[in-house]
Formats: structure tokens, sequence, C-alpha cells
């Protein structure tokens, strides 16, 4: 403490204002807590925002429509060959984020929580310091911790400001359409900027460590997609290894191992896609009783709490899914459990949606997870080349899967590949945490024609009588 | 496989009913659809008909015996099954062989009822599940928290209902506040004997009821008198006429168009009271509730819209619903939506009544028995005393949104009314 220094006292302050913090202070500002955000960026949003979500999604919702402008081709309307304007295509993006930032800003404003930007270190259990062109110091009653992750590096290259090798906050800057891309890491963020930069023009080749892309999905799931990206993408190698990056002025000379044939290569640019690792270093967790795990996340217990009892974390800086829709909910906990509620992140199911042509999304139990647990479970499929809403739009490679416990009939788990499966997911999520059964699913009228109906009709698949497939002999 | 036949989901806000008389005994033979028990909730009778053709197993339930949704009445054996072939077969009792199914794994239950738990402070993971799959309802909750307090708080009644009734307005999941606790009862049986009879059914939701409404509203009553010697003229010149449309000119039928035509003048005495937003809710429909005795007690049927039916329509319709209520066939929407009611004892007797106002309406008209008083009319010095048919009125209402001046206009509107027949019947 400088003396003479004024502190600033606070109910509550939240450090990080991505998902998992703006969720957290606006739902301790609803419950009357006086709350003060802090966040490194001018505007609340975070990664998500600004840099991860938000700008992907758009990105790919454009790559989206390219696609469907060719193949309009197959249904009688022909359009010419999609033109880039890449000036243009960030300018979209950019106004897409500023909108957003905007009302998030309005929402700080409105709900009377304080906004400041810079850098926020704990100096102990109820005291923390503000960096910014000055200093502040703030005393506090409770903190929530969500100060989000960051790309894993790749060993022996470095993210640099207009480097040729790239973070996904890099890749989604623009800066240019690299003739040729290398992709390491075959996860939801390789694939869907690969996608992309694929989409744009680039001939993306994706390495892999693993045996398989996108861990933790069934790979009947996986499969359509892999199928559409061999064929989007130049190559897609798994067991393969970066042994070495040489970045130099025009491109990167990047050296294999593993079941690639070429092992050396060389790139316009690379994009790092190997996991996130979380923010907990600088912060001041060691002036506290936060304690974080071998991999650097803290440890928090069903209500959010850390070791240190003031003080609680939530989203990415915690570990587990690194999902924004999950950082927000945990958010909210730790708001309420702050506030006296008594309330648990005890969520049955957390969606996962990969926003790639198919997009994938599940949520719940996977088959590969029951199986690993030696868990027996019925799993029913509706593929949907039995579904006229997909037929017409030309997407029936889809397919609504669904894991059914054989007992009780519960619902256990989701999972779509195909068009639109984000928008699809919530049901699956809402029957996993209702308890519902395969036959509310069943008996709950979807409309027609529809690519929810599949869901309904995976249901029924498991009842015995399907409307739109034949029953499966026993 | 034996049926488990459960009390069913009686619809709106009903958990639970009183078993009034079991029809059937273990080993009698049932045809499906066969009345087998007659349930009654808050408010109405139901027969209870047998899913299954076969014999009774098991009679789980006796008369007088308050039972919950989804609780087991009766077990049922379909035909061509005999009680040792199942038990053969299923060596487990129902209740094992429901948990042998559960899935592993956490529990299945809504947010919300996990949320409840957390609340009410239990492991949902110990509560016993009702629901289809192993699924723990909120009830399941409500209930495992019950049995937790101990044999005393069992006993004791579980929560203060509003009876029957329209669904409780946005935004509230409060319950009406429950009345202070009475204190312990003394032995009485030191005196002499005594008896114990239980509070069922239409007594105990009264009793609930009127506990709630004299410990929310402070009651204030204003009493007059209404001059009917006209009315009972006109009331007997039309009589007959009425009867032939199959209606009863009853005084009642008098009281409830006067009382249409205050209210609407009078709009406060047609709203409800809101303490948490302070707001007083006035309502822009005018249902009329009239106090019926009957066998089972005391019950408000609801006439609706009154302002917009003529002397005859209601002559009409409130014997019908009277009728209908004192045979028990009056359904929960027969006693819901009123905002306003009237009680007339007077046909049994009475100088004056203080009735407790029907929450949460803010007000009450009460009718005692007219009688031939001598009247004096004229001045001190020239005067003659008359006979007149007088009706002593009272309006109790609800002093926090009410006030005895504005009682005395309202009451003083209702008497122009029954004193000037002819006008009542130029109401619509």
């Amino acid at each position: 403490m400088v003396m003479g220094e004024f502190t600033q006292e606070t109910d509550l302050l939240v450090i990080g204002g991505g998902p998992g913090g703006y969720a957290a202070a606006f739902r301790a500002a609803d419950l009357g807590m006086d709350v003060t955000m802090v966040e490194a960026d001018p505007r609340p949003g975070g990664v998500c925002l600004f840099r991860g979500c938000i700008p992907s999604k758009t990105l790919l919702y454009v790559t989206e429509l390219m696609h469907d402008a060719r193949r309009a081709g197959d249904m009688g309307v022909t359009f010419a060959e999609p033109k880039l304007d890449l000036g243009r295509l960030r300018e979209w993006k950019d106004k897409v984020i500023d909108r957003l930032a905007k009302g998030l800003v309005e929402l700080t404003k409105r709900r009377g929580i304080l906004y400041m930007q810079g850098q926020a270190a704990l100096e102990d259990s109820s005291h923390a310091r503000v960096q910014n062109t000055g200093s502040s110091h703030i005393r506090f009653k409770h903190a929530i911790i969500a100060t989000g992750s960051s790309t894993r590096t790749l060993a022996g290259a470095e993210f640099k400001p207009g480097g040729r090798v790239m973070d996904s906050t890099g890749a989604l800057e623009l800066a240019d359409i690299p003739k040729r891309l290398l992709v390491v890491g075959g996860g939801f963020v390789g694939l869907e900027i690969g996608s992309v930069y694929a989409s744009l023009g680039s001939k993306v080749v994706l390495v892999e460590n693993d045996g398989q892309l996108m861990r933790g999905i069934d790979p009947d799931l996986s499969k359509p997609l892999v199928a559409q990206l061999e064929a989007l993408f130049e190559s897609i190698r798994c067991n393969t290894n970066v042994t070495s990056i040489e970045e130099d002025e025009s491109g990167v000379n990047v050296t294999f191992s593993g079941t690639i044939e070429e092992k050396n290569q060389r790139f316009d640019r690379v994009l790092a896609a190997v996991g996130r690792t979380p923010n907990s270093q600088g912060i001041g967790l060691e002036n506290t009783k936060v304690t974080v795990n071998e991999h650097g996340f803290i440890k928090v217990d069903q209500q959010r709490r850390t070791t240190d009892e003031r003080i609680f974390a939530a989203g990415d800086v915690t570990g587990g899914a690194m999902l924004a829709h999950k950082a927000m909910h945990e958010g909210k906990v730790a708001a309420e459990v702050i506030s006296g509620m008594p309330s648990a992140f005890d969520f049955q199911a957390v969606p996962a949606v990969l926003y790639t042509d198919p997009q994938i999304a599940v949520c719940g139990l996977s088959e590969e997870a029951a199986k690993r647990q030696g868990r027996k479970v019925k799993v029913t499929r509706f593929p949907w080349s039995a579904s006229g809403r997909a037929v017409s739009m030309g997407v029936a490679q889809g397919m609504t899967k669904m894991i059914i416990d054989p007992g009780s009939q519960r619902v256990l788990g989701l999972g779509i590949v195909g068009r639109e499966a984000g928008e699809m997911i919530s049901e699956g999520v809402l029957a996993i945490e209702m308890g519902a059964l395969a036959e509310d699913i069943g008996m709950s009228i979807h409309p027609h024609p529809t690519l929810s109906e599949s869901e309904e009709e995976a249901a029924e698949a498991f009842l015995g009588s399907s409307t739109h497939i034949l029953p499966q002999k026993k | 496989m034996p049926v488990e036949f459960k009390l069913p989901d009686l619809g709106e806000g009903i958990h639970e009913g009183e078993i009034i008389e079991v029809l059937v005994r273990a080993g009698d033979r049932v045809e499906d659809g066969q009345t087998v028990l007659i349930v009654e909730t808050d408010k109405a009778t139901a027969e209870v008909p047998s899913p299954v053709t076969g014999t009774v197993k098991e009679v789980r339930v006796k008369s007088g015996q308050t039972v919950r949704v989804g609780e087991v009445l009766i077990v049922f054996l379909k035909e061509g099954e005999s009680t040792e072939q199942t038990q053969a077969a299923a060596p487990k009792t129902p209740e094992e062989k429901r948990e042998t199914r559960l899935p592993e794994g956490p529990v299945a239950a809504a947010p919300s009822t996990r949320r409840l738990a957390r609340e009410l402070g239990i492991d949902i993971n110990q509560v016993k599940p009702s629901g289809p799959g192993g699924r723990v309802t909120p009830d399941d909750v409500r209930a495992f928290a019950e049995g937790d307090r101990g044999p005393e708080a069992e006993k004791a009644p579980i929560e203060a209902k509003i009876p029957a009734g329209p669904p409780l307005g946005k935004g509230k999941e409060k319950k009406p506040p429950e009345p202070p606790e009475a204190p312990a009862l003394p032995q009485f049986d030191w005196a002499g004997p005594v008896e114990r009879i239980p509070l069922r059914s239409v007594r105990r939701s009264t009793a609930k009821h009127v506990a709630v409404a004299w410990s929310q509203i402070p009651h204030v009553t204003h009493m007059d008198v209404a001059d009917l010697t006209e009315l009972e003229a006109f009331r007997h010149k039309h009589k007959q006429q009425v009867e032939a449309q199959g209606g009863a000119l009853s005084l009642t039928v008098f009281a409830i168009k006067a009382a249409a035509a205050a209210l609407k003048k009078f709009p406060r005495f047609n709203s409800s009271i809101d303490m948490e937003s302070e707001e007083i809710i006035i309502k822009h429909y005018h249902n009329i509730g009239f106090a019926v005795d009957t066998e089972r007690g005391l019950l408000v049927p609801v006439i609706r819209n009154v302002d917009c039916k003529s002397i005859f329509d209601l002559a009409v319709e409130l014997k019908d619903l009277a009728e209908k209520t004192r045979q028990g066939q009056a359904t929960k929407d027969d006693m819901s939506g009123g905002t306003f009611t009237i009680t007339n004892v007077g046909p049994i007797g009475g100088t004056a009544l203080c009735p407790i106002i029907n929450y949460p309406e803010v007000a009450i008209l009460g009718m005692a028995q007219a009688r031939l008083q001598p009247m004096v009319v004229g001045d001190e010095k020239n005067y003659e005393i008359i006979p007149r048919l007088m009706l002593p009125l009272n309006i109790t209402f609800d002093h926090r949104v009410l006030d005895g001046a504005e009682a005395a206009r309202f009451l003083n509107a209702i008497i122009e009314s029954l004193e000037n027949p002819e006008d009542l019947l130029m109401m619509s």
C-alpha cells in the first residue's frame, strides 16, 4: 500500500471481463452487490467476443454462405463464383464484434458496475492492485477470478504480433490468405479455423499428434466431417508431430516426425492450435490461500469456491471443458453463492459445438465414454438420409444419435453431425437435465419437416418404431 | 405382473385427496372401469375406476385416509395371473424392483428440483424417486424434507393452502403466510370423555382458508337496514313468471344485482391487495360468490359477470348453481374466480352478522333475517307507526384497502337499489 493512497471498497471484485467474468458481475449486480470488474481490454467480452467464438463463427458463417452459393448449382440456381474482398470481410467481422461489445458496455454501465481497464493482482485475500497507466488499490469482500486461458505455444516458436506462426487470435485477424497454411492440432479450434482458411482459398495441411481428430467425439459423428475436410484440405495427417519450426521473411520451414510422408515442408503461415493453458500466473495467487493443480488450473469446489474462502473462480482458469457457456454458468453460480444463495455447479450436461460444415454438437454421455466406463447403454441413430428436411436442403449426410440408459430409458447423451447441429443440441441438454426418458422425446411432437425431427425419430427408433426408418431386427 | 394403481394427477394444484370409501377388498374380482374408490379432493368428489380387469391383490388405503398424488392405492392382478404365480415370478417387492432399474450415475432431477433440494439442505441422492425412470420430483424432495424433521413434524399440518382456485399471481411462488402457531392444546379428557373427529375435506379447507383470511385481513364491519316492503311485493308479483322459466326469485338474486351495481360504482370493493408490491389490484370483472350451506360444509360457488346479467338470468343461474353445489357436483371452476361474496344467513335467522372476508377478496356482504318492524313515519309531532319489512345488512371490509366512509356509501348504494326494485330491473 502506497502512503496516503485512496483504497476503493467493493463488495465483489471480478478479475476478468470474459463470459465467465461478466456473467458473474452481471448476476452479482442483479443480486444487489456493489461490483467492480477489472479487465485488460477496454471493453468487456474477453477472448470469446474479440478473439474467439464470435469472430470465428462470423467467418465460418461466411464460408458456409460461399459453400451454399456454390452447391446451389445442383439445385438449379447458379451464382457467379464468390469473390472475396478481404477488407470488407474484416470490416464485417469487426462491425459484429463492435456491436456486441457496445451492448456489453451498456449492460455493464446500466447495472452500475465499475469497469476498470487494467491488470489486477491480488495482494492478499481482501486486497488487489490494478495497474494501468496509473495504479488503484481495491479492498473487496469477495473476489471472482475469471482470467481465462491462452493458446499453448509450439515448442521452438513463439507468437509475435504480425508473425507467421499464429495462435487463433492472430489467425482471426485475417491479415492475409496464405497460399499454404499448416494447422497444428486437430481439435475444435484447428478444424474451425482451418476450415475458414481453406474455404477462403488457402491450401491447408493439418497435423495432429494423436491417432484421431476431435478427441472425445464418437467416430461415427466425426466421420462425415472428416470426409468433408479431407476434400477441403490439402491433407490431414494424424500421428504426426512438429519437430522444428523456422520462420523467415517469406515463410516457415517445418520438420515433422510420424506418419506424414514429406518430413520437411514450407508454409506461408502456421496456426498453433494445440490446446490452452490457464491464465493463473501474474495475478498474485501466491499472496492468497488459492491453490492450483499441477497444470496451473485453480482448484474450486461445486460452489466455485477456491481454497481461499473469500475468493471464487470461474471459467477456463479452473479447467474442464473450455467453453464460454460453461464459464458463464460457473460465474453465475459463484455470484449466487457469494450472495448467500444455495447454488452449485451441478449441471448434468455441458453441450459442445463444432461450427464446421457439417457441424458437430454433443452433450452428455458419449458412446465412447460409456464404453470406457464399462457402462451399458443403448445407442440409437437416425440417419438424415431419411429426413425430408435434410434431403431437401441437400445435407442428407448428417446423423443424430442418442445414448440411452437401457433400464430406466433415460436419455444420457445426444450427438448430432450435420447442418444446424448446434441449434438443435439444446433439446438434448434439456432432456438430460430434466431426466427425460427416450419416450418423452419420442412423444413430443416435433414440426415436420425439420432437422429437429431427427431427435424425435432417434428416440422412436429406440422405442422400436421410427416413422421414417424401418425397425431394426433384434 | 401386479399393477400398482396410484393416485393420478388431479390437475391444477391438487396434491392430495381423502379416501371417502373403498368399494373393493383383497380377492375381489374387478372389471376394467368399475368404480373401486371414492376420493374427495379439496372441493370435488371423484369416483376412481379400476384400470384393469382382474382381481384385487392388495388394498393399501382405508377410508378417511389422506393420500398424495403418486401414492399406491390398490395393487391389482390382471386376469389370468394368480398371486402365487406372480410371487414366484417376481420375488422382489415392487419397490426393490424399481430400484434395480435405476440408472447409475447422478440422480435424475430437473435443475429446479436440484435447487430446491439445496435450499432445503438435502442431498438429492438420498431422496427416493417417484418419477418415471427414477426421476426425483419436487414433491419427493419436499416429502423427504418433511420426513426428516422427526415424528412431531409429521403430524403437523404441512402447509397452508389456498383452497381450490385460480393460479397464484405472476412471479409469486410464495405461499400465503401461515397464521401464527397456536399454543399447545391442554388435556381435555381429565374433565370428561372426549371424541376426536378428523378435520377433513371441506372442513379442513375452510379452517385453513378462514384462518389465513382472519390473520391477514384487518376486518371492519359496517351495518345498516334496508326497507324491503316494496321489494317483497315486487318479488311476489314476478315470482311465478320467473319460476316458469326455471328460476327462483330469491332475495339473494336482488342482493347480487344490487351488489353488482354498487361494485361498478365503487370499484375498490372489487379488488385485492398485494402488500408485497404495495398495490391494489382492481378487477375489471365482477364475479360474485354466494355462500351455500351444504351437507359437506360451506361452499361458495361463483356467478360470473353478474353486471351483464339480468334479474331473470341470475334467478335461473343462482338456482341451478346452488342445487349443483348442494348435490356435490360443483366443479373447481364453479367455485373459483370470485371477486366479491354475499352470505345470506337470513332464511335461518339473525339480526346481524360479522362474516369473514373470502380472502383474497376485500369485502363481503352479509344479510340477516328480514322481519316486519314498527317504523315511525312523519315527524315528532305528526307521525304514525306502520309495519315495514326491514332487512339488517352489513358490509365487512378490509381496512387496508377501504375506509368506513366508503363502506357506508357502498352499503347505502345497495340499500337504495333494494328499496327501488324497478331500478334494479332496468339494469341490463
